[in-house]
């Protein structure tokens, strides 16, 4: 005797399978990332910086530009060091620098921009990297070939050569800084873009598509593009401070941020030059800097450990 | 082996000859030229100039005058160094650049082996712990606060230890004088030496877990001895491949270098180039470390096929 499968009795199935919460690969990646010490506080830390960054400067007392040639490369009044020339006081809590500005607003105005530059830097070299990698993985054959022998060629040149080549070119552009940088860190991106595109290719639900008639173009991004998400997601939390670091290496040598407007590897430069007297200037920018890369970096390796696969 | 050597070295021809039309035509949309002064000159001279400079003629015919010279190893004239070629330039810098990298890789591979190998005998204690966060520490700081922070350590404020003195001079070459390289040097290898200290303990610890490590402990074989005897060989292989970006690391580490402590390498004129937008100076510093690279590179390749027997580059 068979069960009637009454439409009541389908609903009470379809309830049940309904109570079973699935967990998809993202929920448990989230829930292995959030298992992560390093990286939680990374993300804490993160945050709280890039709040500063946003909301910082509206909120502090000084501009970043507005220069009081009454205290020069002035310390804070709580700096340790007594054999200070002179102290900022009132609420210069970093101090001042050479021009007589308030450090902590340019630090925080740094943040801002050495933040943007990292971001937007990742956003073109997250375009190009997988535009360029998927197609080059889904046409295969001779295209794939060709297109990855020009990555490689671009990848024996050390790249931060090619940005200083852009940025004499384009006379230090401040917005082509960020395609300048987004434009050479896409190499490692389409490479493992391309990658994953080659396996994904031969899959069933690939050729399904194809079966049914999705084109070329619908296929790469309906199909191609959202399953190669994961390790592309890690690729780019590492690539966001790599960004930062270039941009600071190019405002270091004087050929990135241009005055007034100021960034974390202006601010450094300044300080480099005037350390002996006024490491404050050095010691506050750097430390935002060196803090923020921790950061990144934890949660880079949170994430990698949260999306392998081999730990599933 | 030796014709993929071959095969190798031919592929990088085209290689090059990409780099060298790319920067070439890269330099030519540049707006602004080289010879743009606060003061117009007279427009005779200015014409004279252009003529001395092969400027007057069209672009495509400047490319292959260009590259019919650098196939004579002939870089061109310097636009701002005035009475220098580029070739000249150089080699002044070169060997400056070559001493200080040199240097600076050979103690990086020491120092990141030693590292590594002790945090992999020590797995999961204190000290692996402690020498990998230094790690992490070495390549999240960039070189260019690690310079100024030694510099103002050992040579601003100085530092005495058991009575001797450890200041160091901070800037100038000295000739290549030792104690003008120490700290050159060691910001130049640190990054690199976190990198390969990770790079040897990841390999180290498998190797250390793998079946023959087991039998020569299990036949009475002392630590030191299965470490260099047997672990360390197989562990250094990822080294091997890892050459190539230690090198474009150490090169790009350089312009930082020399423009801190003032050292007359190539690195410091490839700075100054872009600066002043001296475009033959950067093409022809530009063309040496692609050239540079790409044969490193290849050098890393072949020595890692001589080292694994595995390794076959049959085709």
């Amino acid at each position: 005797m068979t069960i009637p499968f009454t439409p009541s009795r389908m609903e009470e199935v379809m309830e049940r399978t309904l109570d079973i919460q699935g967990r998809s690969l993202w929920d448990d990646a989230f829930r292995r990332l959030i298992r992560n010490r390093a990286a939680v506080v990374g993300i804490v830390i993160l945050g709280l910086i890039a709040l500063a960054a946003i909301f910082g400067p509206f909120l502090l007392a000084y501009d970043y530009s507005y220069q009081n040639y009454e205290i020069v490369s002035c310390a804070p009044d709580w700096w340790p060091d007594s054999v200070v020339l002179c102290n900022a006081g009132g609420t210069h809590w970093f101090g001042t620098d050479s021009l007589g500005r308030d450090l902590l607003v340019r630090t925080l105005v740094g943040a801002r921009v050495s933040l943007a530059v990292g971001l937007i830097a990742t956003l073109v070299s997250l375009v190009i990297g997988v535009a360029y990698g998927a197609t080059a993985g889904y046409i295969g054959g001779r295209v794939d070939e060709l297109m990855m022998r020009f990555v490689d060629v671009l990848y024996s040149i050390p790249y931060i050569f090619l940005v200083i080549i852009l940025m004499v070119i384009f006379n230090r552009n401040f917005y082509l800084l960020f395609v300048a940088i987004g434009a050479v860190e896409w190499l490692t991106m389409s490479r493992i873009v391309r990658g994953q595109t080659l396996s994904l290719k031969q899959k069933e639900f690939v050729e399904a598509a194809r079966a049914s008639g999705v084109s070329g173009f619908g296929i790469i991004t309906r199909h191609i593009i959202p399953n190669v998400f994961g390790p592309v997601v890690v690729y780019v939390t590492l690539t966001v401070p790599a960004s930062i670091l270039a941009e600071s290496f190019l405002s270091f040598l004087g050929l990135g941020i241009q005055e007034p407007l100021t960034s974390w590897g202006v601010l450094i430069s300044e300080g480099a030059a005037q350390m002996e007297t006024a490491p404050w200037m050095l010691i506050f920018p750097a430390t935002f800097m060196a803090v923020t890369l921790f950061c990144f970096n934890f949660i880079g390796d949170g994430l990698r450990d949260a999306l392998d696969p081999k730990d599933r | 082996m030796f014709s993929y050597a071959i095969r190798r070295l031919l592929g990088a021809i085209p290689t090059l000859f990409i780099i060298v039309t790319l920067s070439f035509f890269m330099m030519r949309i540049a707006p602004g030229g080289p010879f743009d002064a606060q003061r117009r000159l007279p427009p005779e001279i200015e014409h004279n100039i252009e003529v001395a400079y092969n400027l007057d003629k069209p672009v495509y015919e400047q490319y292959f005058i260009y590259l019919g010279k650098l196939l004579h190893g002939d870089f061109g004239p310097s636009y701002k160094t005035k009475d220098f070629t580029v070739t000249e330039l150089i080699a002044d810098g070169l060997p400056v650049t070559l001493r200080l990298g040199g240097t600076a890789i050979v103690l990086a591979i020491f120092i990141g082996m030693l590292l590594g190998t002790i945090a992999a005998l020590k797995q999961n204690k204190v000290t692996d712990y402690s020498v990998m966060s230094a790690a992490m520490i070495g390549i999240t700081i960039p070189t260019f606060v690690t310079a100024p922070i030694l510099t103002l350590i050992f040579g601003v404020y100085g530092v005495s230890l058991f009575g001797f003195d450890l200041s160091l001079p901070v800037a100038g070459w000295g000739g290549g004088a030792l104690r003008n390289m120490i700290l050159p040097v060691i910001v130049l290898a640190l990054p690199q030496i976190a990198y390969i200290a990770r790079l040897t303990r990841g390999s180290m610890v498998e190797v250390l877990h793998s079946n023959y490590v087991r039998t020569a402990r299990a036949k009475g074989l002392s630590s030191f001895m299965i470490v260099v005897r047997h672990a360390l060989r197989a562990a250094v292989l990822p080294l091997v491949s890892y050459l190539g970006p230690a090198i474009a690391g150490i090169l790009t580490g350089s312009l930082i270098v020399e423009q801190i402590f003032g050292i007359p390498g190539i690195g410091r004129y490839f700075v100054q180039g872009a600066l002043n937008r001296d475009y033959t100076l950067v093409m022809g510093v530009l063309i040496y470390y692609a050239a540079a690279v790409i044969l490193l590179n290849l050098l890393a390749d072949l020595v890692y096929a001589v080292l694994d027997p595995r390794v076959r580059y049959a085709r």
